[in-house]
């Protein structure tokens, strides 16, 4: 199991809470496992999010491998100038 | 792709050779986005709304088209629905689907023989408007009466109750607010205003636009993402990506503003509906009114400090207005907002609401500069009241390696610290001030990223190396990229030619954004090296007749790897590529990816001005950028970074501004009225590269080019507040503000 860290304005979508458990390995994983058990969260990841993994900040990185002791935290999708 | 462990000397990365791009561009060489032409073409021009918002009842171009000289007349109704809701923003952007939602918004576009002509037929375009009610300011246009610019389109994910024109909101950080400020020795709370910005790029927006009657086309634009502006575009026209061949000019200034599209898919679908190349150029008014400048802002700040200058508590609640269309770009700002400090409660509110204004475009560091305005300017002031030193609190709260950040992660290895005592030991952080001058300090974050990549090397018979890359050169990367191969190859730096490959011709690529070209076009050059290397090593083991794990590659020859793979002599790469063709055939080395691990970037930015009590003006007097750049790889675009955004941050705290009228229309659509600062209103900018290597790179390389115009915004309004005895909140500091100020 992965803790994730929801970012404030979507925690309405996970009752409140400041982080979550799911079940996953990889990028693709926790996304996938996110939009299964809170469906209020489907409509941001499909609209583009990214994930910290240990501190680095990963956009579609399907594959990216996660750990049970892993910090995950679910970040708006980066985009730049 | 991680730092290499082994402690290398550089030869090639770190070093000045001259620019590639040099002698084309002060000769004159360089083709930039006007600069391309074709038989027959056309000039297309676009008309815009007058309007600030208006309901488009009907439009009649049959006058239009009817005039000699005339080949083709469009409106929205020639493209296509796009593919998703984002890319429909964009398009609608470009030419007005139903309404007209700023002034100068595309409504319809023509394709002439002449630019008279051209222009004689917008003339003759009839559009019949039906005005409706406008609004182009924050607080205006969060009332409840306000005039909604979608009343048919509820944003999706926002709370019940919020605003109507409201598209996003956000919240991010961590701990107990409260319990923070209760333990504050001085607490202050301030709203601080910013106006609009435009990147100020010299080169307009231009491009030509050749399709073909058999649906294939070529498009010749200035742009910071060509892959990018092919996929728009090729959506938008109902084409096969395929079928879209995209060439990126040479680019006069991009800072965020050409990341996306504007008129392009207009000249693709007058050269459509002509059956002609067409050419379209936006004039410099164009430029203002209809492309994409930055977010205004409003921010309230509350910051909790002790009397020895430990923050206990920080929050911020932000609003952007982002023009006509939704944008996110308020995360950002709130993700940014208190990234440069250790904080047990801090907290941060945002929203982005939409205007009668142009759609927002990226602008360097896109949401950070309005964001860390605010927080650093009440750091200030905090110091200031409690009788600190600006750096030593900075540095007493910095954020650093295990310090989890404001908005979630914990951070790695990051400069944040080395820079403030760079910054504080730099002799002019203690150099004397003259009558009616003052200095000021400001701290900066990025973030940036790294992204889709690919790179192809080939290796010449003659020894020399082709590098193709797929990324716009909008700060040196030819260069950088250039010294990292040659570096890689231990061939000098003249031996490479770096180029930027068209869309045909080259895996696909993401926008030139996010500082990451260096990063991840490095990365993935340094991987194509090291592919071409073990190309070229198992050449020579077959030369040499020995197993490849035999040789090694070192100072750019192949050599065996001990006594026991027998005695040969070194072969270097050009005598290995000289005989290629009789030994396997051309060699090449290249890689894909998406690359990630760009690591996070902190400046530091101290700014002396002088005030003149009598008129107002600003001058500013000395200015230090100091910033961690991971590893430098040609340390003048470096610095050339680093002056460019202290520049243009200069020009957003003190001149520039969008000035909108009661009318909704935009008053200053020009250089002479929208003011961005000349080499005559600075100082030489001083810069101090910090080299702390990034985890997520061989070299250690972080990008650069972002985080040098978060900071100029608070140190400039924290210089200026000091120098006039008024603590000011509201930015462009020009010389009315300034005097209103000091008269109270």
């Amino acid at each position: 199991m992965v803790q994730v860290v929801i970012w404030g304005s979507l925690r309405s979508a996970v009752d409140g809470a400041v982080q979550v458990e799911v079940e996953a390995c990889d990028f693709r994983g926790v996304l996938a496992a996110l939009a299964r058990d809170y469906p209020g969260l489907r409509a941001q990841i499909e609209a583009g999010v990214s994930l910290s993994i240990d501190g680095k900040i990963y956009r579609e990185a399907w594959f990216t491998p996660v750990h049970a002791d892993s910090e995950v935290v679910l970040m708006p999708f980066m985009v730049g100038g | 792709m991680a730092l290499d462990t082994d402690k290398r000397e550089f030869k090639i990365v770190g070093t000045r050779p001259l620019r590639p791009d040099g002698i084309d561009k002060v000769t004159g060489r360089a083709l930039y986005g006007a600069d391309t032409t074709a038989p027959g073409m056309l000039v297309g021009r676009v008309l815009r709304s007058p309007h600030a918002h208006a309901r488009i009842v009907s439009i009649d171009a049959s006058a239009a088209e009817a005039l000699q000289g005339v080949k083709a007349v469009i409106t929205a109704a020639d493209f296509t629905t796009a593919n998703n809701s984002h890319s429909q923003a964009v398009l609608d952007n470009c030419m007005a689907r139903g309404k007209a939602m700023y002034h100068g918004h595309g409504v319809a576009a023509v394709a002439a023989v002449s630019e008279a002509i051209a222009k004689q037929a917008l003339k003759l375009i009839k559009v019949d408007y039906e005005i409706l009610p406008h609004v182009t300011e924050i607080e205006d246009a969060l009332k409840p009466d306000a005039p909604v610019l979608y009343p048919d389109k509820p944003a999706k994910r926002v709370p019940e109750g919020t605003p109507a024109n409201v598209s996003h909101v956000t919240h991010f950080g961590h701990g107990d607010l409260e319990a923070g400020f209760a333990k504050a020795d001085k607490i202050i709370e301030r709203t601080f205003r910013t106006e609009a910005t435009h990147q100020g790029y010299i080169e307009p927006h231009a491009c030509l636009a050749s399709v073909s009657p058999d649906g294939k086309g070529d498009l010749w634009c200035c742009t910071q993402g060509h892959y990018n502006v092919r996929a728009l575009c090729a959506d938008f026209m109902g084409m096969d990506a395929s079928q879209l061949r995209v060439t990126a000019s040479e680019i006069g200034g991009g800072f965020g503003g050409k990341t996306t599209v504007f008129i392009e898919p207009i000249a693709l679908a007058l050269s459509r509906k002509a059956n002609k190349p067409v050419k379209l150029v936006m004039s410099r008014e164009e430029v203002f009114k209809a492309s994409g400048p930055t977010m205004s802002s409003v921010t309230d700040v509350k910051i909790g400090m002790t009397k020895d200058g430990r923050i206990t508590a920080g929050y911020a609640n932000l609003r952007y207005q982002c023009g006509a269309f939704p944008s996110g770009t308020i995360e950002l700002g709130a993700m940014s907002a208190f990234a440069a400090y250790d904080l047990d409660a801090v907290k941060t509110d945002g929203l982005n609401v939409m205007t009668n204004r142009p759609r927002e475009a990226a602008y360097r560091a896109p949401g950070a500069p309005t964001a860390v305005y605010p927080v650093e300017s009440v750091v200030d002031e905090l110091c200031q009241e409690l009788g600190l030193d600006p750096l030593d609190v900075r540095l007493k709260n910095a954020a650093r390696k295990g310090t989890k950040a404001s908005y979630g992660p914990t951070f790695d290895d990051i400069g944040l610290v080395a820079t403030l005592e760079a910054a504080k030991a730099h002799p002019h952080y203690s150099a004397p001030l003259g009558p009616n001058q003052a200095r000021g300090v400001s701290c900066g974050f990025w973030f940036n990223f790294g992204g889709n990549t690919s790179v192809s090397l080939a290796v010449n018979v003659d020894g020399t190396v082709t590098l193709t890359e797929g990324n716009p050169d909008i700060g040196g990367s030819r260069a950088s990229i250039g010294m990292m191969a040659a570096e890689e190859l231990g061939i000098p730096f003249d031996k490479v030619r770096t180029l930027v490959a068209d869309t045909a011709s080259l895996g696909f690529n993401d926008v030139t954004d996010g500082s990451r070209v260096t990063f991840a076009v490095g990365l993935a050059t340094i991987k194509a090296a090291r592919d071409a290397i073990q190309k070229m090593c198992a050449r020579v083991a077959k030369i040499w007749d020995i197993d490849p794990e035999a040789v090694v590659w070192e100072d750019g020859c192949v050599k065996p790897a001990g006594d026991n793979a027998g005695q040969y002599e070194p072969m270097s790469l050009a005598e290995i590529a000289a005989i290629s063709v009789k030994t396997g055939g051309p060699i090449a080395g290249h890689h894909e990816v998406n690359a990630d691990g760009a690591g996070v970037s902190f400046g530091v930015h101290l700014a002396d001005v002088e005030v003149d009590p009598e008129t107002g003006h600003t001058s500013v007097v000395r200015y230090t950028v100091f910033q961690d750049a991971g590893k430098a790889v040609h340390p003048a675009y470096v610095e050339g970074q680093m002056q460019g955004g202290a520049v243009q941050g200069i020009g957003w705290a003190l001149n520039e501004e969008y000035i909108y009228g009661a009318d909704g229309r935009l008053q200053n659509a020009g250089f002479l009225d929208y003011r961005i600062p000349v080499a005559s209103d600075l100082p030489p900018i001083d810069t101090v590269i910090l080299e702390i290597p990034n985890p997520g790179h061989p070299y250690g390389v972080r990008g650069v080019g972002e985080t040098p115009i978060v900071p100029p915004l608070a140190a400039l309004n924290n210089a200026v507040s000091r120098a006039i005895g008024v603590r000011m909140s509201a930015l462009p500091m020009s010389p009315p503000r300034i005097l209103k100020a000091i008269k109270g």
